[in-house]
């Protein structure tokens, strides 16, 4: 058991944190206001290598573990949710799967510009009528002669329109499963300009404004063979694996916006007087403050543990990480929604203004205990650890 | 070609200066950078190299042992070795002493152009860059703000109060850096962690070449700290309420001429 | 290779020359120069170095300088580092002064440690006062007190710590000296250059740099985060029009006027000239904060800056707890009494 980072570890936080301050917390208002998916922070972001932390060397990555890229959105995500979102559905949702179960060929061809930063990548797996529950998935694909056609809609999805590459699931066919016909699942590659491949409707969101959140839709979209992701009907268990370590990247969003909403709160209780005196000097400011603090630092031991062991189970498949990944999910969104509303709070009438920022971190902070998992089904996923 | 970039690691001003209760610096408590100035010419050749395919860069500092981070820094963000002179004898040493062991290091090196920061926030002299140079004999140009390699010459834009100059010198040379040369340049994750598998070389006063024992540390420096005192530190200062707006002038004027502004 | 201490006598300056134009700087050398050649029974001596520049010598005698000293040689048109060094360092080691003193300019932070290097002895950067006096300070058992010694004194750490150097056992005691900090002499206008013209050798060599071109940079709108003063004003200045006040005292301080983001947003100033955590960070040498309260997101963008001087007349504003001169009063009746003194401040000293 060791609590000290590495001074490899040390240092790219250094690096991620000064990279946060220097180039994204600047754009953090303005991409919040216009809903402008950063693209050139993107673009900066790639040329570091953040496009591609957990990836091995020789397919274009930095060779890091998870543990670093969970470092990294979490220091992106204290001065800008809509950032550290961009890279988590990158990273997790999209160059974990193929790095994970792609082909040789798919990750000459997918994972490698991915992992530069060349290509972005989404993952579709939510459909207005199906989110966490498979069964229910609508999009179906064909195999017809040498292509896969695939027709359906998928919904809320992140980097949608903005990127390059997407990890799509359908229905495939029905399999007989103890007596029941069931929806056969798998995933699919789709490339962004694929005849029959088009973006809905942008969603108008309450937070992480800046990310880019599309509708898409696939009418007769035919995809080679190839880029069927894994073995056909093996959807599920890549949605849910992937979904597993997308939680950890959610987890590590969820705490840089609960650091950020408390490091914001500490220099401002200092400063801000009231009854002349500052008001971090109010014994109940400084209890809350403990309290928020605390928990803060809680959920970093659970997003940590969690990112480490997934960093083992990559040495070791018999590792597992899922419950680790689900308690640090909901245990960090919840603290990020209880700090920042704090944070709000003790800003008085100034948190409440935009320019204060504390007020885009709570409304950033209400998604992760929304997406890749309600909180709801995160106690499941714990639940289910528990009694098997 | 071959660049050889000085860095020095300094405390961090940035975040505010630390003070111990007795009003002295808190060094301790206060992180460390790489010198800015220097970490613009760092990037400057990592643009070079960038540019010109099969530039090696070497970095080298002076320092303590913990200076090691700073050369782990600089080869995450693209330099290929690192060199770290340390050894007892060459503490305390000024700008003269300074620049004589920082030669002495460089002779062991291939180089076709030295690149110094133009200063290092701790001690704002200006004077090493300059001072290496003469050491080895190499045409300077101070205040560089903008570098290009042509040939065997290189083409810089110097920097004046009022004015550049556009100067071409031939190679080998040195250059000190301003801020301006570099542009915002990071280090990248996989690139740490290989730096921490890179080997730094460590010289002490034994690899230094032609460099006499005379000329360095604290013994080998001509100037000498007589005195040395911290500011007081930073927080509140004198608050007045004056009874008349002449009085009030009087404080601020009497102020303005004690620090030298009128 | 080094001079003899014992036979080096004589306060020199480089009288620094930009387009055949003494720069002031070597005026106020020439002050500081007098009074520590003074202390030592000394005379002052002006180093000019150039290109057809032997007319500058009488505006240096008018200054102060008993003997100007005259490098002049077309290589020397333009300043490069290895002509002029070579100069300068030719000439200490001919006439062997006891104190050399430079401007801390750009030319001559580059000159100095290049012919400090050159000749073997020390050279303090920046100096911000100079004295003659003992070292060590204090006498010391086992250690000679010399006297009459420069005693040159520096800020560093971004003027958070301040020493005092001495250079006992090389000459010249070298030192660059800050422009603005030292008193040039009124002028004796009658007086006429004792000159001393020095002929040396200029043969290009590789370290001559060739000048390519030369760019005049053309006078520059304001920018507040370049600024050594500024002149900055909150909502308590209550009008756009009561913004004259703070440019008068700006103009009269060789200063730059900025404000706080709450004159921004009532429309009074642009944007350009917002000071503050959504405006610009700035680190003046001194900060005016006039009628500004002292809202985090403002000190976040101000509170680097050396001399912070705030007027308010709101006794509990916060910007008080980070100014280093507080003074609680009325803006209206204060600024424009202090820019009617610093002009006579400045006239007096001009």
């Amino acid at each position: 058991m060791d609590f000290q980072l590495s001074k490899e570890h040390a240092m790219a936080r250094s690096l991620f944190k000064d990279f946060a301050e220097k180039e994204v917390k600047p754009r953090a208002i303005e991409v919040d206001e216009t809903e402008e998916f950063p693209r050139d922070t993107v673009e900066k972001m790639a040329k570091y290598g953040f496009l591609g932390i957990p990836v091995p060397k020789e397919y274009g990555g930095q060779g890091c573990d998870p543990l670093t890229y969970a470092m990294c959105v979490e220091e992106l995500s204290k001065v800008c949710g809509t950032t550290g979102v961009i890279v988590s559905a990158h990273t997790s949702l999209c160059v974990d799967p193929i790095m994970t179960f792609g082909t040789e060929e798919q990750k000459q061809k997918w994972l490698v510009p991915l992992a530069k930063g060349e290509k972005l990548g989404a993952f579709g797996l939510t459909e207005p009528g199906a989110g966490t529950d498979a069964q229910g998935m609508q999009t179906k694909a064909v195999l017809e002669g040498d292509e896969w056609v695939l027709n359906g809609s998928k919904c809320f999805i992140t980097n949608g329109k903005e990127a390059d590459v997407y990890v799509i699931f359908a229905v495939s066919g029905k399999v007989e499963k103890r007596g029941k016909m069931m929806k056969e699942i798998s995933a699919y590659v789709v490339e962004k300009g694929t005849p029959g491949f088009t973006f809905g409707t942008k969603e108008n969101k309450m937070g992480i404004r800046g990310s880019s959140t599309y509708e898409l839709i696939f009418q007769d979209c035919r995809i080679p063979k190839d880029n069927l992701l894994g073995q056909q009907g093996k959807g599920f268990n890549i949605a849910m694996h992937t979904l597993d370590g997308g939680r950890i990247g959610i987890a590590a969003q969820a705490l840089g916006i609960a650091e950020g909403a408390l490091e914001r709160t500490i220099e401002y209780v200092k400063e801000r007087k009231q009854f002349g005196r500052a008001i971090g000097q109010f014994q109940n400011t400084q209890f809350q403050l403990a309290d928020m603090a605390t928990k803060t630092q809680a959920a970093q031991l659970l997003v940590y543990q969690a990112a480490m062991k997934k960093g083992e189970y990559q040495k070791d498949p018999k590792v597992s990480y899922g419950m680790e990944a689900a308690m640090a999910k909901l245990y960090a969104a919840e603290v990020a929604m209880e700090v920042t509303t704090k944070a709000v709070q003790y800003h008085g009438g100034y948190g409440y203004i935009r320019e204060y920022e504390v007020e885009r971190m709570m409304r950033d902070a209400k998604i992760t205990e929304i997406y890749e998992g309600t909180s709801e089904v995160q106690r499941m996923v714990i639940s289910a650890g528990l009694l098997k | 070609m071959k660049i050889v970039v000085c860095i020095k690691q300094v405390p961090d001003t940035k975040g505010g200066v630390k003070f111990k209760p007795d009003g002295t610096l808190d060094r301790a408590a206060m992180l460390t950078i790489m010198n800015p100035d220097d970490k613009a010419g760092l990037e400057a050749a990592i643009k070079i190299k960038n540019e010109n395919p099969g530039t090696e860069i070497t970095v080298v500092t002076m320092g303590l042992p913990k200076a090691d981070d700073v050369l782990r820094e600089a080869l995450a963000m693209g330099a290929d070795k690192a060199v770290l002179v340390t050894d007892r004898v060459l503490g305390g040493a000024d700008t003269w002493a300074t620049s004589q062991t920082l030669a002495g290091a460089i002779r062991n090196l291939e180089y076709d152009l030295v690149i110094t920061g133009r200063q290092a926030i701790d001690g704002d002299t200006a004077q090493v860059g300059p001072q290496i140079s003469e050491r080895l004999d190499l045409p300077v140009i101070s205040y560089a703000e903008e570098i290009k390699i042509e040939g065997d010459y290189v083409i810089v834009k110097r920097q004046f109060e009022d004015r550049y100059h556009m100067l071409k010198v031939k190679m080998p040379c040195l250059i000190t850096a301003l801020a301006e040369l570099g542009e915002d340049m990071y280090m990248t994750p996989g690139g740490i962690f290989d730096a921490y598998q890179t080997e730094v070389t460590v010289w002490g006063r034994k690899d230094l070449k032609d460099v006499e024992d005379s000329n360095l540390g604290l013994n080998g420096s001509p100037t000498k700290i007589a005195k040395a005192s911290d500011r007081v530190a930073k927080g509140a200062g004198e608050k007045v309420i004056p009874d008349s707006p002449k009085e009030a002038v009087d404080y601020i004027i009497g102020k303005l001429a004690e620090k030298h502004v009128i | 290779m080094s001079l003899k201490v014992e036979e080096c006598k004589g306060v020199f300056i480089f009288a620094q020359q930009v387009d055949n134009k003494v720069n002031n700087i070597a005026y106020e050398l020439l002050g500081k120069a007098k009074d520590l050649a003074a202390d030592l029974g000394q005379e002052v001596t002006a180093v000019l170095i150039g290109s057809d520049v032997k007319g500058l010598a009488d505006s240096l005698a008018q200054y102060g300088a008993d003997r100007v000293i005259v490098v002049d040689d077309p290589e020397l048109k333009e300043y490069r580092t290895e002509p002029y060094a070579h100069a300068l360092a030719s000439v200490i080691e001919k006439y062997k002064p006891e104190i050399m003193l430079i401007g801390a300019t750009a030319i001559g932070r580059d000159l100095g440690p290049r012919v400090a290097a050159r000749i073997h002895t020390g050279l303090t950067a920046d100096c911000t006062q100079l004295d003659i006096g003992d070292f060590p300070l204090q006498p010391a058992p086992g250690q000679e007190q010399k006297k009459n010694q420069l005693l040159m004194t520096r800020p560093a750490f971004g003027g958070n710590t301040i020493a005092t150097i001495a250079c006992p056992d090389y000459r010249p005691q070298m030192a660059t000296v800050r422009p603005g900090v030292m008193q040039k002499r009124e002028a004796d206008k009658s007086a006429k250059a004792n000159i001393e013209e020095c002929k040396l050798d200029f043969t290009p060599n590789n370290k001559y740099a060739e000048i390519l071109e030369i760019v005049k940079s053309v006078s520059n709108v304001a920018d507040i985060a370049a600024a050594k003063i500024l002149v900055s004003g909150g909502r308590g200045v209550g009008s756009p029009e009561n913004f004259k006040i703070l440019e008068e005292l700006a103009e009269a301080i060789g200063g730059t006027v900025s404000c706080s983001r709450a004159v921004v947003d009532s429309g009074w100033k642009p944007k350009e000239m917002q000071v503050g955590q959504t405006g610009k960070t700035v680190r003046p040498h001194v900060y005016f904060a006039i009628g500004i309260s002292g809202a985090i997101q403002h000190v976040a963008g101000m509170e680097e800056s050396d001399i912070i001087i705030a007027i308010n007349k709101d006794e509990s504003a916060p910007i008080f707890d980070v100014a280093d001169y507080g003074v609680v009063g009325d803006l209206n009746q204060i600024v424009p009494e202090l820019t009617k003194q610093i002009k006579e401040a400045m006239a007096a000293k001009a």
